[in-house]
């Protein structure tokens, strides 16, 4: 590994002895060897087998559940319904008061989803509890669902989620998280040029190899030990404390260990209800994803459309950025609210931009709940906004990393969220870019600075 | 259900068992027997993190059923450093940072013995070939295919 001592060589040390250096990681011998323990890897003496019941409709209200067929399978243990679960409706980032509380751990007279857990069935057998699960009979009555973003956000659309009330997360800013910074509309009317365009993507499932699960074992002082794959150790566990109403000195989760999680195994999603079942059984319990189920069940990177309209001079300087974002939530909030949040805060780019206007929705459809995936919020954006930038730099006739570097962002310079920039290197980084790419630009931007006044 | 019994070598070692007719070589080993190096991905043969060696060959422990195994000798990849030395593969796919989550990882290194044994200096292609039943997400695979171009290599420094 090559390190250029090229940049910020006043203002950098040159003793580091980690970078550049390779490091055995603490982990590997474990993998190699595959002594490493995964969840899935406990096992304990007559552990039961949890597989849930969900739901073959995108929205449609319960009219009864009817378990008695299941209960007479050989190896049914216990059978849970909404019912038994203590606090029911939670949301996760309650503890960070994200609220309201708007999912079920259990469908509880309605499920707005297709896979929606209804049921949840324990067995002495992975087996016996598949075989039951599909004798227990749930009368539906199908609702009209809506699936596209703007269709929800159009008046009369089906209402997704009672708990909102609206088919829109509603934020202490109204229906929308706003950044206002500026004048956008005059600098729209001043600009050379307006382009006004509009970017699109679908779910992204994570597909960890090894799928999302946890086994419990209930403990002889009353507490249960949980082995989970979470990527959200701490979080899960007070979640789950809420849920099940249950201190947190009655839980023990030993986690750590993830098959590949990319984000996709933060909700608090199969623990609770598996540490019910443990609790009501008085037997260890494991919850496993199917492949089927990570595939289709777990929450993907939300579908994202951001719209992007920029002003922009002849001599590249961008004047004005507005910005609609809509994050579909699918049919619960999860970490979507956050994640729409975060597209407001990003959505100007790494460039200094006079006038900007941003709009960002999280929005309620009938679809499998989105979730956390890497950089989720600003990963889509991204795109969105070096998409819209080569096209400006066409449209004005620009080089595109020159156009680049002439909006670059630079240490001062004030954010449309009012954060001025600290520590950039993003000039930097497209010198060294250009460099390697062998994509030369002026000789003017290659003495450019982030950091020092008027380079 | 009637059991039924199976006596194999797993490493080396004798097992027996009764096991239930249409459990799965995955379930024996890590559920029965005790040894989880052969991982669950998709019980489906579509993922190759239940990859062992029976009788020499690749095989998908979650689509070979246990009683089929009987009188096999079966190889995981737990019983690849014995002694407390890492074989070579485990050594490389450390020092070529091949593994990260690992959950994929005892079934490559299986996949990539059985190249090995058959193909001791295999082309990149061949590598490539011999690893494509296995799906890792993490790696983005090239450490891996590395990883088993340095021991062919070796093996070929060894051989001359
Ligand atoms: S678990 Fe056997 S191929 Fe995936
Ligand atoms: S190292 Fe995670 S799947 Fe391969």
């Amino acid at each position: 590994m090559e390190l250029r001592k090229n940049y910020f060589a006043d203002v950098r040390r040159d003793d580091l002895h980690e970078i550049g250096q390779p490091r055995p990681r603490s982990d590997s011998p474990g993998h190699v060897t595959g002594k490493t323990a995964f969840f899935a890897d406990r096992n304990f003496p007559g552990m039961l087998h949890l597989k849930m019941v969900r739901s073959p409709h995108h929205h449609a209200r319960i009219r009864s559940i009817d378990t008695s067929e299941a209960e007479k399978h050989p190896g049914v243990v216990k059978i849970l319904t909404a019912k038994d679960v203590p606090h029911n409706v939670y949301t996760i980032l309650i503890l960070i008061q994200i609220g309201p509380e708007d999912e079920t751990v259990l469908a509880d007279g309605k499920v707005r989803w297709k896979g929606e857990a209804v049921v949840a069935v324990l067995a002495e057998t992975e087996r016996a509890a598949q075989e039951a699960a599909a004798k227990v009979k749930v009368d539906y009555e199908v609702l009209p669902a809506v699936f596209d973003m703007q269709e929800a956000l159009k008046p009369g659309a089906p209402l997704v989620n009672e708990y909102h009330g609206q088919n829109y997360y509603l934020y202490d800013s109204g229906e929308c998280r706003k950044v206002r910074f500026g004048d956008v509309e005059a600098g729209f009317t001043g600009a050379d040029h307006v382009l006004e365009q509009s970017y699109q993507s679908s779910p992204i499932e994570h597909a960890p190899t090894e799928t999302t699960g946890c086994v419990v074992a209930p403990e002889g002082n009353d507490r249960f030990t949980c082995y989970t794959n979470t990527q959200a150790m701490f979080f899960t566990l007070d979640n789950t404390s809420i849920i099940l109403q249950m201190p947190g000195s009655k839980l023990h989760f030993v986690g750590g260990t993830v098959g590949g999680g990319f984000g996709g195994k933060v909700d608090v999603i199969v623990e609770p209800i598996a540490i019910l079942g443990a609790k009501l059984t008085g037997r260890p319990v494991c919850f496993i994803y199917s492949r089927e189920e990570e595939m289709q069940i777990s929450s993907p990177r939300a579908a994202e459309k951001v719209v992007i309209k920029d002003g922009v001079m002849k001599d590249g300087r961008i004047v004005a950025r507005k910005v609609t974002g809509y994050t579909d939530a699918g049919a619960y909030s999860r970490h979507s609210p956050y994640g729409a949040q975060k597209g407001a805060g990003h959505y100007p780019g790494p460039y200094t931009i006079p006038n900007v206007w941003i709009d960002t929705y999280c929005v309620y459809t009938n679809r499998t709940p989105s979730s956390a995936m890497r950089g989720f919020g600003v990963t889509i954006g991204d795109f969105a906004l070096e998409v819209q930038m080569d096209k400006l730099a066409r449209l004005i006739g620009m080089d595109p990393l020159e156009f680049r570097f002439i909006n670059a962002y630079r240490d001062g310079d004030m954010k449309a969220h009012r954060q001025p920039t600290e520590g950039a290197a993003l000039i930097e980084c497209m010198q060294e870019a250009s460099r390697a790419a062998n994509w030369p630009v002026a000789e003017k931007y290659m003495a450019m600075s982030s950091y020092v006044k008027g380079a | 259900m009637a059991k039924v019994p199976v006596q194999f070598t797993l490493n080396g070692s004798e097992k027996a068992e009764f096991v239930d007719s249409g459990t799965t070589l995955l379930h024996a080993l890590r559920d029965k027997i005790g040894d989880t190096s052969p991982k669950g991905g998709c019980h489906q043969g579509s993922c190759g993190a239940c990859s062992v060696i029976i009788d020499g060959e690749l095989r998908l422990s979650c689509l070979t059923l246990a009683e089929t195994c009987d009188g096999a000798v079966i190889s995981t990849t737990s019983g690849l450093s014995d002694s407390g030395v890492l074989h070579p593969l485990q050594r490389a796919f450390l020092d070529t940072f091949a593994t990260q989550c690992g959950f994929c990882t005892p079934g490559m290194i299986m996949a990539a013995k059985v190249l090995l044994d058959h193909t001791p200096n295999p082309s990149r292609d061949e590598v490539v070939e011999a690893l494509s039943g296995n799906i890792c997400r993490c790696t983005g695979y090239e450490p891996i295919i590395q990883a088993v171009l340095t021991v062919a290599r070796s093996n070929s420094q060894n051989a001359a």
